[in-house]
């Protein structure tokens, strides 16, 4: 069934009797031709992909609770192509083109808002490197815009502009960035991939991999084995715990980031803005809510929530940044399981195990990514090699030393 | 989170600076590079009783081993590293 306004306009006249299921649920078949184990959006987006752009649609998606039940549904939702390394720039901004056509691909609304995301400095380094970066992004044919402090302030203008520690000097704005409605993201590619003839298998956890004769076979699950021609893994938060099922050990660490929203206000923020005195950014929803975020609690972690410490911190950024807000009242917060890769940076790569493929180390950036990630990763599956948009997200290159370093820090799995 | 430290006692971990995995042992510096990929970027990573090291920055500056479970934040024992094993 296709949504459209003339749907919705008789699905009113008749009490909404004509509404389906948006997909099926089916029980697992004893045998696939690919297998997407993780049923975040990465996994349904590399099913959606693998049916749409390579034919293959004896597929399915495994998911061992209800898919978005993951960092999916989980994130901050803001959307951006603003990164600096060749090894990166190009694939976010495939993934940014996706974005700017997913509702008419998908028959979706992910509500996808290009309110802008503006990055602001501090002090003329990070001025400086704040150019850098938009160069490097308008060398990639990228939308980038310096702004000093005036422009800063007739784009903004709630922000506090005296802060004397962290004054805002001026901002690197990406228009077209934004945010999507993370749930919708999710339910519009199962969806779209159902549509196409893709199986979602909700609560059926992966326990085991098959490997015979260094080729995987099939895999283990709670709802019993399920043999598969190829395997790609997309379990952020689990990589670790799911490659090791294979033998693999990976550059990787489990890490939790905390969001927080705020009661429902009028409208008071129509942007994205980070601050840039530690790490904190803020937007506001549909809802009024203000929805922010900050640092990661520091420590391995697969609880799904954070400690005080980090909540205090993020906190006292928002005041600093927004001293308005220090009246509001905080409505939740929340706590999502994220791969930490060794340099900040994805892996989308096939592995040493034959017929098996990895999608991890998405750190906290990996929403923005959900397109070109599943659009990257089926044509890595189909084709049994990279795209050339994501052929430095290797799984190698740790070891080879082609790191993608965005912060030029080294080896640390808190980066980014 | 509250960590016991043997020489202060128990303190809230904002007082503490997280490092990472206590087991990897650093290579001898004419070991392979793979010995080096391993020790720098490969991780156990698993869900449950984890060996790290956390120092007491904001106390007595000591760097302890903290078994915590990583799925749950509980924490099984604490112990001042160097007092480890085939550690001087
Ligand atoms: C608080 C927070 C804020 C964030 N904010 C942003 C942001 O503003 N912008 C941005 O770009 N990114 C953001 N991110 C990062 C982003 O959410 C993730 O990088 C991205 O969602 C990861 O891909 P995914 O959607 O496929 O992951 P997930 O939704 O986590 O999908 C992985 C799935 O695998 C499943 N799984 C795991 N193990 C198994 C198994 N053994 N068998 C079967 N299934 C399994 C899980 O249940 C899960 O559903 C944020 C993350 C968090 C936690
Ligand atoms: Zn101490």
């Amino acid at each position: 069934m296709s949504y459209s306004f003339l749907r919705i306009a008789r699905e009113a006249l008749r009490g909404g009797a004509g509404w389906g299921r948006a997909w099926r649920d089916p029980a697992p078949k004893p045998h696939y031709d690919a297998i997407i184990v993780g049923g975040g959006g990465h996994g349904l987006a590399t099913a959606y992909y693998l049916a749409k752009e390579h034919g293959l649609t004896n597929v399915a998606v495994l998911e061992r609770g209800w898919i978005g039940s993951g960092n999916a549904g989980r994130n901050t939702t803001i959307i951006r192509s603003n990164y600096l390394l060749p090894g990166n720039e190009p694939f976010y901004e495939h993934s940014m083109k996706l974005w700017e056509g997913l509702e008419q691909d998908l028959n979706f609304n992910t509500m996808v808002s290009q309110r802008g995301v503006l990055n602001l400095f501090h002090s003329d380094a990070t001025r400086d490197a704040a150019a850098r970066r938009g160069n490097a992004m308008r060398l990639h044919g990228v939308d980038a815009e310096l702004l000093d402090t005036e422009a800063v302030r007739a784009f903004v203008p709630v922000i506090d502009f005296d802060n004397a520690r962290f004054p805002i000097k001026g901002g690197l704005l990406q228009r077209r960035g934004g945010t999507a409605r993370h749930d919708a993201v999710v339910w519009g590619y199962a969806r779209a991939a159902d549509r196409r003839g893709v199986d979602i298998i909700q609560n059926c956890e992966v326990t085991g991999i098959r490997v015979e004769q260094g080729r995987v076979v099939a895999v283990e699950t709670t709802r019993g084995p399920i043999g598969a021609g190829k395997v790609g893994l997309a379990c952020a938060g689990h990589s670790s715990r799911v490659a090791a099922m294979a033998g693999l050990r990976l550059p990787i660490e489990s890490h939790v980031l905390q969001a927080f929203v705020s009661e429902g206000i009028k409208p008071m923020i129509d942007t994205v803005v980070t601050f840039g005195a530690g790490h904190f950014y803020i937007s506001q929803s549909d809802k009024g809510g203000l929805v922010f975020g900050g640092d990661i609690d520091g420590y391995n972690s697969y609880a799904q929530r954070g400690n005080m410490p980090l909540v205090e911190d993020v906190a006292e950024a928002c005041v600093a940044l927004l001293p308005q807000t220090s009246r509001l009242r905080m409505l939740r917060s929340w706590g999502g399981v994220m791969d930490m890769s060794m340099d900040g940076s994805p892996i989308i790569d096939r592995t040493p195990v034959e017929g098996l493929y990895l999608n991890a180390g998405w750190c906290y950036g990996g929403f923005k990514a959900t397109p070109a990630s599943g659009w990257c990763f089926a044509h890595t599956i189909a084709r049994d090699e990279a795209h050339a948009l994501n052929a430095a997200m290797r799984l190698d290159r740790f070891a080879t030393g082609a790191v993608i370093d965005e912060k030029g820090a080294g080896a640390q799995p808190n980066l980014h | 989170m509250r960590i016991s430290c043997p020489h202060c006692g128990e303190r809230g971990s904002e007082e503490f600076l997280f490092r990472g995995a206590a087991d990897p042992r650093r290579p001898a510096a004419g070991a392979a590079a793979e010995a080096w990929h391993e020790y720098v970027h490969l991780r156990d990573n698993p869900a449950g009783p984890y060996n790290e090291l956390w120092q007491h920055q904001h106390g007595c500056r000591r760097w302890l081993v903290v078994t915590r479970d990583t799925t749950t934040h509980r924490i099984f024992s604490v112990a001042d590293a160097a007092l480890r094993e085939g550690v001087s």
